[in-house]
């Protein structure tokens, strides 16, 4: 039930709505939760939401905390 | 392109890597809950627990919404559908949980007006293409949901939509971790912590857990690399008797979580005492309407006065799964009078219940 798919806004509607890409395929999802957003943004959808705007500096931090582990754990 | 996949760091190499890092542990004997149902899928489906070294165990928490939702709730909805005479709106699985006197879809199959819906808001927009008919929405789910619900009932109450109302069992997920910290009969010593509810809590939102309790938490991902991570993460900080609240999500999740999010669920729902299926009562668990919602409140409208009992389907022991007490092949009606297409319990029902997920990988040598 928890499923929540990250796509990217293709257009902000005045409506509090916006049309999401999710790889080919484009729906309209709420924004309500997220106002924040623009178009290029990539977003997290959860039952018709946009629930979290992915902030790219924040995704390579991913990379990093990867390496990190992999790198620096005592075994 | 998958964003979260694709930007997050791949491949063979990094999985055996972290793989080795994993069989290396040689700290103490630790059980690791993993508090979210889309973790257990994800630990069942890539075979986590046989690459966890001795000692580690993995529990299965309590973050499956439809398997903690208590059988009288199914009942209120059932007798909403057929005595009501309601259209009954919710989410795919909770059609098919079991209630005392049988399922949603039974119910449909023999007349009553219960619908699937992807959304709270395609619940709203049944109520306004049908204006001559009551609209109730089943809702539960944990903070990912729960915004989403009080979105569409402040968007219901601004626009003076009067047929449509929510019947909510909306849970929150951090006190039945603290409930699960203070049972006697379940040592939990480190917490794998849900991405998708922590989109909207933040992850700090674990802190005072880690510091009240003495417990690791970790924000983790849903990819094989993201699961592995955050189990190393955690083991890190067992090795070094630490207990901090960690982020190992953070292409999803931020420290402070989904502030609009937060405020919709505090202007519409207030935090009440809820009974969990297997966890019992649980103060301050759950989320209700606040009493200026309640003309859209399903309860206080159709239900007032009228008790429910809930009885539990005989043999079914979700309650000991939900606690991480037992593991789904220990009930004796697991894969045999208990599987996905005929479930006797919640937890079989749901691709997110231990069962379910147990029953569709056995073969990864994890069931
Ligand atoms: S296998 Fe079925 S009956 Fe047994 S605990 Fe799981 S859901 Fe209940």
């Amino acid at each position: 039930m928890c499923v929540a798919v990250p796509g990217e806004i293709v257009r902000v509607e005045n409506d509090g709505t916006a049309e999401v890409d999710f790889g080919g395929v484009r729906r309209v999802v709420s924004t309500a939760l997220v106002p924040e957003v623009r178009p290029g943004d990539f977003v997290i959808v959860h039952a018709g939401f946009a629930l979290h705007r992915v902030d790219p500096d924040e995704a390579r931090q991913t990379q990093e905390l990867f390496r990190q582990v992999l790198d620096e754990l005592p075994s | 392109m998958n964003f979260l996949r694709d930007s997050g760091p791949s491949g063979p190499e990094l999985i055996s890597g972290l793989v080795a890092r994993l069989r290396a542990y040689r700290g103490p004997p630790v059980a690791i809950m993993e508090v979210c149902g889309t973790h257990t899928v994800a630990a069942a489906r890539m075979g986590l627990r046989s690459l966890l070294p001795d000692g580690v165990r993995l529990l299965s928490g309590p973050g499956c919404p439809v398997c903690v939702t208590p059988v009288d709730l199914f009942d209120q909805a059932l007798y909403l559908a057929q005595e009501a005479g309601v259209i009954l709106a919710t989410y795919g699985d909770a059609v098919r949980v079991p209630g005392t006197h049988g399922s949603l879809g039974g119910a449909r199959s023999q007349g009553a007006d219960v619908r699937v819906v992807y959304s709270a808001l395609d619940a709203l927009a049944l109520a306004e293409r049908n204006s001559d008919r009551e609209v109730v929405l089943l809702g539960l789910g944990f903070e990912t949901t729960a915004p989403t619900v009080a979105s569409a009932l402040l968007r219901a109450r601004q626009d003076g939509v009067k047929n449509f109302s929510v019947l909510s069992a909306h849970k929150a997920i951090l006190p039945a971790m603290e409930a699960l910290l203070q049972d006697p009969e379940v040592r939990i010593g480190a917490f794998l912590c849900p991405g998708h509810a922590s989109m909207v809590l933040g992850a700090k939102a674990y802190a005072p857990i880690a510091e009240r309790y003495g417990v690791p938490c970790c924000v983790a991902g849903f990819e094989p690399e993201d699961v592995l991570v955050g189990v190393l993460r955690l083991l890190d900080q067992v090795q070094r008797g630490e207990a901090r609240a960690e982020n190992a999500y953070p292409r999803a999740v931020s420290a402070a979580g989904n502030r609009a999010a937060q405020e919709a669920l505090g202007r519409v729902f207030r935090r009440v005492p809820a009974r969990w299926r297997g966890l019992g009562e649980i103060d301050g668990s759950g989320y209700d309407l606040r009493p200026g919602f309640a003309p859209w409140d399903a309860r206080k409208r159709f239900l007032q006065g009228i008790r429910f009992e809930g009885w539990e389907p005989p043999g079914c022991r979700c309650a000991e799964v939900l606690r991480g007490r037992i593991e789904p092949p220990e009930c004796p009606l697991f894969a045999r009078t208990c599987t996905p297409q005929q479930p006797v319990g919640a937890c079989m029902v749901s691709s997110e219940g231990a069962c379910g997920a147990h029953y569709r990988y056995r073969g990864r040598a994890d069931g």
